[in-house]
């Protein structure tokens, strides 16, 4: 019913191609992300999946039918954006109902769905009100009722909570997840926003310059990503990268940097492995504080910047002469130039090629 | 005790001392404002008053101080010209403002379709208003011109039996000036709609056509409400423009035939100038200020005095 | 089977019905706004006969520039007949003092209200603004005895002085308007390097008034061409303008009137404020939106 597939699409204004030929398929009941930094083009997927924008090529399917030249309101959608597109002038309820009402559905029919869709989001005391008397967060509240009262298949979600402040943000953001979890619909999200992704997605779409660069679930996003730009994009703070090359060490292979070597018998390669110039990734939650054991990685430094953050404290050190970031608890002891040692697991490290990116 | 009172005598001077520093600081602002302060006075508050006054003297072709109570507007109400003259400036500004809505509304909405050559467009609209209502008047007589002109060219094109005498016409001439006053303003009202239609916000758009709502039951459910500030705006100004009506009368049909087409404007000046009834023209020019201000009143109102709510 | 295509890549573009409407609607109307014009510039190539035989439509099969010379230089505009080009020097006569000084004092004043506090000024505004909507009659007889008993009615400075006046609210509230959007440290940073009244002016707010003063001068130039009340009231017979002398040479008219020679007349009375419009295309509209949006 509600399964989306775009297939081939290439998308673009004038002379400027904003994707050339992108895929994906997206099953029904699925909660997709499509996450990016600005102008990767994930707004722009998302208004051709809904047909307000046209496909220069390819098709998109949506429900086993092939919608590439319905009007969005043929093609099962609801759509929430992400400001300012209420309809002004008209009380909550109206707004809600304005299309039903349009459409012509009958008043009994008109009635029950917008009580429901204002008793799933909490409107039922704000239905007289007009767009300008609510809050930031109520007002998407009514935009979510308002694709909601569609009984569309799937939903389109355009960075609907980019405009509310971190509070509100929060708040919305597990109504959302809740409002999936009774619905089961299809749900396309779009967000530069790595939590929101992360919290809310089944699987994540990372996107950069019109090119789908992983898509998978946010676990294995988190833990294997694919290349260094989505390694670099989830995760905060940044993935620390370490420069080096992958050598052969006798029977097996190791990464040699400018301070020494680090064995990766543990490391899950994805394919044979070659001597190339690589990257190491480590994330910064993943380097230890404390005397190595034989199963990791050790290493010494001094502290160079202690940056405390209250639940967490994240600490400078150095590693490969470059600086390396580690996260520890919030009580340590660890104070400024402090001689510190910390470890790492390979087999929870990252290693990419040097030159592509790519992982190895 | 003897606190308070050394407090209580140091304040008094302590302010004044405040004054004088602001006033030294603000005397070039204050004196640059003279000019415009005089203007009010004696102008706007000024001759306004003296009209007023004059309405109830017996001015002939000079002003006189001789009063004579209601005597000038006993005489103005049973004058049939300046009657007449009201009953045609309510005609006119009614269909007058009417028409420009409507027609500087549906223009605006066309030119929103995203059409080429919306600059042309938007430039044959709109040049009308460039020209002075003189110039207005004059092409519209021509082109209305009984004999020669409108009626002709289309006797000329096969409809013989065409006619459009309205200029000369006693009860239709008002129409006239109607005509030629829409085919001046509409551009403006245009410009102005266009630019509260351009101030929605293209998410309202996108939302609309998810919901499946036609384009024209947008523009009248939706965005007609959103643009209800323009609409008020565009219908002051041209309610302004009626109220100061005199050139256009003046060029097109100098208030005829007869008495057909008077204004109150015209009347006035023809009382003050030519008729040397100075004292009638006061009391005309302050029946139409009370008028005006009766008009005003509500949308001051509305606009200026009423506590508003914080809207959004 | 049928062969239906497979819905792919761009809608097909059909040219709707509405689309079609849309444009045809629009020729239509811009069809009528020319009508006019046009009707005006093939009436001033023709001769009289040609008027009175064919109609105002057709395009001059007898072309000629006459009407236009006599226009300029011999028409009769009241008493004497020196034609319309002695009102188009007036009328500049008159434009250009009362731009300039109607714009200066609008900058100053709107100068003066939105950076410092007097007591009474913006009391003195909504009389400005209100006053901008009472008919001008209200005022005029009061102030010819005024001019008259200074000695100035019937002057240059008379008609000069009289547009400054009723340009004064409009003015300044298009300065107030812009110069409250102005950042306010601007105004403050000068003021803590101890700038003066007339130096904070001259040296900061001016130099960034340039958009406004544009349309300031496009509404002033406009209005001020345009108009024909206080031409024909203040002028005088020396100074008056185009527009009071192109009304006279239609109305003064003994005999058959000279069509082509009036529209020619129109014309040249049209050509200033016109060319402005033309020339200054977006900034016309905005000056209209200034004006018509209060604050």
């Amino acid at each position: 019913m509600g399964a989306v597939s775009v297939r081939n699409v290439a998308v673009g204004f004038g002379d400027v191609a904003v994707f050339n030929d992108l895929s994906i398929e997206i099953a029904d009941g699925e909660f997709v992300v499509l996450l990016g930094p600005s102008g990767c083009g994930k707004s722009t997927l998302l208004n051709a999946i809904a047909g307000l924008l046209d496909v220069n090529r390819g098709q998109i399917w949506i429900g086993g039918k092939n919608v590439t030249w319905s009007e969005p309101k043929d093609r099962g959608i609801g759509m929430v954006f992400q400001s300012y597109s209420l309809y002004p002038r008209m009380s909550v309820r109206d707004n809600l109902s304005f299309g039903l009402k349009i459409a012509g559905a009958p008043r009994a029919d008109v009635e029950t769905r917008v009580a429901r869709a204002a008793k799933m989001l909490q409107l039922e005391a704000l239905l007289s009100r007009k767009p300008s008397e609510l809050s930031g967060g109520q007002r998407q509240r009514v935009a979510i009722g308002r694709a909601l009262v569609r009984d569309a298949d799937v939903f389109l979600f355009d960075e609907p909570l980019s405009n509310l402040d971190a509070q509100l943000r929060n708040e919305l953001r597990v109504e959302i997840k809740k409002l999936h979890l009774e619905l089961s619909s299809t749900m396309i999200y779009v967000t530069h926003d790595q939590v929101e992704a992360l919290t809310l997605a089944d699987r994540i779409a990372v996107m950069k310059a019109g090119i789908i660069q992983q898509i998978a679930t946010p676990h294995d996003i988190y833990n294997k990503p694919a290349n260094t730009f989505v390694a670099g994009f989830i995760g905060s703070p940044r993935m620390n990268m370490i420069e080096g090359r992958v050598a052969k060490r006798g029977d097996g292979w190791t990464f040699d940097h400018a301070e020494g070597s680090v064995a990766l018998g543990r490391y899950p390669f994805a394919g044979a492995p070659a001597e190339r110039a690589a990257l190491l990734g480590v994330r910064p939650e993943h380097v230890d504080l404390g005397q190595s054991s034989p199963e990791r990685h050790g290493a010494t430094g001094t502290v160079a910047i202690v940056e405390p953050m209250g639940a967490e404290t994240i600490v400078w050190s150095q590693f490969a002469g470059k600086p390396i970031t580690l996260r520890v608890d919030g009580d340590s002891a660890v104070r400024l130039g402090d001689d510190i040692a910390f470890n790492f697991d390979v087999a929870r490290a990252s290693l990419f090629d040097a030159s592509t990116g790519a992982r190895l | 005790m003897v606190a308070l009172s050394v407090s209580r005598s140091a304040s008094p001077a302590r302010d004044r001392a405040a004054a004088l520093v602001k006033w030294r600081r603000n005397w070039p602002a204050a004196l640059s404002l003279l000019p415009a302060a005089i203007i009010v006075a004696v102008i706007y508050l000024g001759t306004m008053l003296w009209t007023v006054m004059l309405s109830f003297t017996s001015s002939k072709t000079l002003p006189s101080f001789e009063f004579v109570g209601w005597a000038q507007y006993n005489r103005l109400f049973n004058t049939e010209r300046f009657t007449a003259s009201a009953w045609h400036i309510l005609i006119f500004g009614v269909l007058f403002v009417a028409f420009c809505l409507v027609l500087g509304f549906l223009l605006a909405v066309l030119i929103d379709q995203k059409i080429r050559f919306e600059s042309a467009f938007r430039t044959i609209y709109l040049y009308p208003f460039s020209m002075s209502f003189i110039v207005t008047g004059l092409i519209w007589q021509w082109l209305l011109h009984p004999e020669l002109g409108l009626e002709k060219a289309v006797r000329d094109l096969g409809f013989t039996s065409f006619s459009f005498n309205w200029i000369v016409d006693n009860d239709k001439v008002v129409y006239t000036l109607v005509i030629a006053a829409v085919w001046q303003a509409s551009g403006l009202v245009m410009a102005l709609m266009l630019a509260g239609l351009r101030g929605v916000d293209a998410e309202i758009w996108k939302a609309a056509r998810v919901d499946a709502i036609p384009t024209w039951r947008v523009y009248v459910s939706i965005i007609l409400p959103m643009i209800t500030p323009m609409i008020v705006a565009a219908t002051v100004l041209l309610a302004v423009g009626v109220a100061r009506l005199y050139d256009l009368v003046v060029a097109m049909t100098k208030g005829g035939p007869g008495i057909s087409s008077e204004m109150p404007a015209k009347f006035i000046m023809d009382n003050f100038f030519e008729r040397a009834n100075v004292g009638l023209g006061s009391a005309a020019a302050t029946v139409q200020l009370v008028a005006v201000i009766v008009a005003l009143a509500p949308w001051v109102y509305l606009e200026h005095l009423r506590p508003r709510r914080r809207s959004r | 089977m049928s062969a239906v295509a497979v819905p792919e890549g761009r809608r097909p573009h059909r040219l709707s019905l509405a689309r079609i409407g849309v444009y045809a609607l629009l020729v239509a109307i811009a069809l009528v706004f020319l009508a006019p014009f046009y009707v005006m510039l093939v009436t001033s190539f023709k001769t009289m006969d040609e008027i009175r035989q064919a109609n105002i439509l057709a395009v001059p099969q007898a072309f000629t520039t006459d009407p236009w010379v006599e226009a300029w230089s011999k028409a009769c505009t009241g008493l004497a007949c020196d034609g319309i080009g002695v009102g188009f020097f007036n009328s500049i006569r008159i434009l250009i003092p009362s731009v300039i000084v109607s714009i200066a004092l609008g900058a100053l004043t709107g100068y003066a209200m939105t950076f410092y506090r007097v007591p009474g000024a913006n009391l003195g505004f909504a009389v400005l603004l209100i006053g901008n909507f009472i008919p001008y009659q209200v005022f005029l007889y009061p102030m010819v005895r005024m001019f008259s008993a200074i000695g100035i009615y019937d002057s240059l400075a008379a008609i000069v002085v009289v547009h400054v006046i009723f340009g004064l609210p409009i003015m300044t509230l298009l300065f107030r308007n812009y110069y409250g959007a102005l950042p306010i440290e601007l105004f403050n940073a000068a003021r803590v390097d101890g700038a003066s009244f007339l130096q904070i002016l001259r040296l900061v707010v001016l130099p960034m008034s340039l958009p406004i003063l544009v349309v300031a001068a496009i509404l002033q130039v406009t209005g001020i061409w345009n108009d024909f009340i206080f031409g024909l009231t203040f002028a005088g017979r020396v100074n008056r303008p185009m527009t009071v002398l192109l009304n006279n040479i239609v109305t003064a008219t003994n005999g058959e009137a000279r069509y082509n020679v009036e529209m020619a007349a129109t014309l040249l009375t049209a050509l200033v404020p016109l060319t402005v419009y033309l020339v200054s295309g977006r900034w016309f509209v905005r000056g209209i939106a200034a004006g018509a949006v209060k604050g």
